[in-house]
């Protein structure tokens, strides 16, 4: 069923200025970075919208840039590809860079962009197939029925909804503490990676704060945790396009051998990124080792609730969160 | 039963039951049924393509694959439909909806059909051409979005007088491609890589052509040429 898309007119404003205007007089418009989400959902004939901005050829959207505080601002259009070979980013922020390599393929990398990336939306199966269910506006969740198949769903936070968050470099900017900064309405707003991204309990419709007609215009890290101890790792059906079964991404700084302080996210078991704070706070101050180890793996998938299939990933969390913490002995 | 008779590989064979004869109420002198004669379309796909592509006017007609209901457009803001494309060092002038892919333009509008079309969806690498030095999956690249790009497909890597690229004559000789339909992708994936980085080690390779999937498995093939053609760029 993916032959050809939906007619609809195109945009490629060359500022800021004349997309804020488009998308204006265009209620229904359809942002478009890389592209890479955006076009399977018009090629299954999902997603119809009338116009299209194309908002890759907008120059202050995308770069790479050093802040004053030791941190790094980095534009929505900059591409996963740009992200991961970025000095900038491998010496300040490994886990991003490590991220962003992770995610789907080397061509997908070269044209997907980082804003891109945060704002997909969820890889439900039945969603993206297009079936009726909450997420799409019915009253039904297809994935939490005895017989579904959710083997890729959520552990954590279900409400109606048990899809979870798709993106990796979503998990490694949670956990370095970015700041969003998104336009709206002709102002800008800051919003916090844990404000960002928004579970169904909030919002069932969208993974993000973002509303039809917001620019992602860059994501700000703080330098808090530039240079800091970092660990990202992901585990997938295949290391290639597939998305996380579970991911963790790690910052941490060390005195005297002992964590002084911690931040741990885990990606692809709740609908947001899930800050692993019962481990944080367990771990502060204590010498990473064995002992310590298996604490971790007592509370790090603690008030998970599995669906049918979905067990594995369990388990799974818990070895991510360890292996992160053993990287730190 | 009606069949068709031998197989005749320049004959594109319509799908469905082999067509029946007209009933005429009588046998034919052999005492049998008439033979059922195949008639076979006038041109074979490919042809047929090759030659879609050169005439405008053909072009024009095959509007179940360019969209002819395109509204006109109501903001004039919208992009042209006339766009000039550089491909293999070549400036076409050409007439692409907004809603075009790549590999849509690069296949159907300028016959260069050597970029496949696999899975359409951003998920199998045989569509892989070159834009500006880096790999994109043509299949999920809008072709307005390449416009001011320098686009290598696989017939801009031999050289012209028809010599192989070495990532092409290192396939051959490793036996990489098997039913050679990821053929195309791989190679240019390839040649992308030794452009950027001509010595790369085993692990470079292997992620470089991680993005094409090779469905008869000949990966080890395909990585070993790779390797033989960085001794040789
Ligand atoms: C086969 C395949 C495998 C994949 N595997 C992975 C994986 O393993 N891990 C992973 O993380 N991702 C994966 N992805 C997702 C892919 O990485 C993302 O689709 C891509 O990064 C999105 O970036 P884009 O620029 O192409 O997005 P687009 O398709 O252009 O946009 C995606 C969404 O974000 C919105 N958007 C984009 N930019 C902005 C902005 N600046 N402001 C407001 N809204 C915006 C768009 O409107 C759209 O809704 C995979 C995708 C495919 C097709
Ligand atoms: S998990 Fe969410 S997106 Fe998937 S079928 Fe249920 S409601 Fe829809
Ligand atoms: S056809 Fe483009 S990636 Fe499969
Ligand atoms: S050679 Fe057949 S798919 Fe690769």
């Amino acid at each position: 069923m993916t032959d050809v898309m939906h007619n609809f007119e195109l945009f490629q404003p060359a500022t800021l200025e004349d997309a804020r205007a488009i998308l204006g007089d265009h209620q229904d418009a359809w942002i478009l970075a890389g592209g890479m989400d955006s076009l399977d959902w018009f090629k299954h004939r999902v997603k119809m919208p009338a116009v299209v901005v194309d908002i890759a050829g907008i120059p202050d959207l995308h770069g790479i840039r050093e802040e004053d505080d030791g941190g790094l601002w980095i534009g929505a259009t900059t591409t996963l590809t740009e992200v991961n070979e970025s000095e900038l980013v491998k010496s300040r922020f490994p886990a991003l860079a490590q991220a962003a390599l992770h995610v789907a393929s080397p061509q997908i990398r070269n044209k997907g962009t980082i804003g891109g990336n945060v704002s997909q939306d969820t890889r439900c199966p039945y969603y993206r197939d297009g079936f009726p269910c909450y997420r799409a506006g019915g009253n039904t969740c297809y994935a939490n029925t005895p017989t579904a198949m959710n083997r890729e769903h959520a552990l954590f936070g279900v409400s109606r909804c048990v899809a979870v968050t798709p993106s990796d470099t979503a998990i490694a900017l949670t956990a370095l503490e970015a700041v969003f900064t998104v336009e709206r309405a002709g102002s800008r707003q800051d919003i916090l990676a844990s404000d960002f991204f928004i579970g169904p309990a909030i919002d069932i419709t969208r993974m993000t704060a973002l509303e039809p007609g917001d620019i992602l215009v860059g994501i700000r890290i703080p330098g808090k945790w530039a240079g800091s101890r970092q660990y990202f790792e992901k585990v997938a059906d295949r290391q290639t396009w597939d998305f996380a079964l579970v991911n963790i991404a790690m910052a941490a700084k060390m005195e005297n051998g002992a964590i002084s302080d911690i931040s741990m996210v885990c990606g692809a078991v709740e609908c947001t990124p899930r800050r692993l704070t019962d481990v944080e706070s367990l771990v502060r101050g204590e010498k990473p080792g064995q002992e310590l180890e298996t604490l971790v793996k007592r509370v790090a998938s603690r008030g998970a609730e599995p669906l049918n299939f979905n067990h594995f990933k369990i388990p799974l969390m818990e070895n991510l969160a360890v292996r992160a913490i053993r990287s730190l002995a | 039963m009606q069949t068709y008779g031998p197989y005749d590989p320049s004959v594109d064979y319509v799908p469905g039951p082999a067509p029946r004869p007209k009933y005429t109420g009588r046998a034919n002198e052999a005492g049998g049924a008439e033979t059922p004669s195949w008639r076979p379309l006038h041109m074979s796909r490919r042809n047929f393509l090759r030659g879609v592509a050169c005439s405008g006017v053909v072009i024009g007609g095959s509007s179940y694959l360019f969209s002819g209901t395109t509204p006109a457009r109501a903001d004039t803001r919208a992009v042209e439909r006339l766009v000039r494309l550089t491909v293999n060092g070549r400036t076409h002038s050409i007439e692409v909806a907004p809603n075009e892919t790549l590999a849509t333009t690069l296949r159907y509008r300028l016959g260069l059909t050597g970029t496949k079309i696999g899975c359409n969806q951003a998920e199998c690498g045989a569509c892989t051409v070159i834009a500006d030095g880096i790999t994109i999956y043509s299949c999920s690249t809008l072709t307005h979005r390449v416009r001011d790009s320098e686009i290598t497909t696989i017939e801009g890597i031999a050289g012209e007088d028809g010599t192989l690229h070495p990532v092409q004559q290192a396939f051959i000789e490793e036996l990489a491609p098997q039913c050679g339909f990821c053929t195309p992708g791989q190679v240019v994936s390839a040649v992308a890589l030794l452009n950027r980085n001509p010595k790369p080690t085993i692990e470079e390779a292997r992620l470089a052509m991680s993005g094409n999937l090779c469905r008869c498995g000949a990966y080890d093939h395909y990585l070993r040429g790779v390797m033989k053609a960085s001794e040789r760029v």
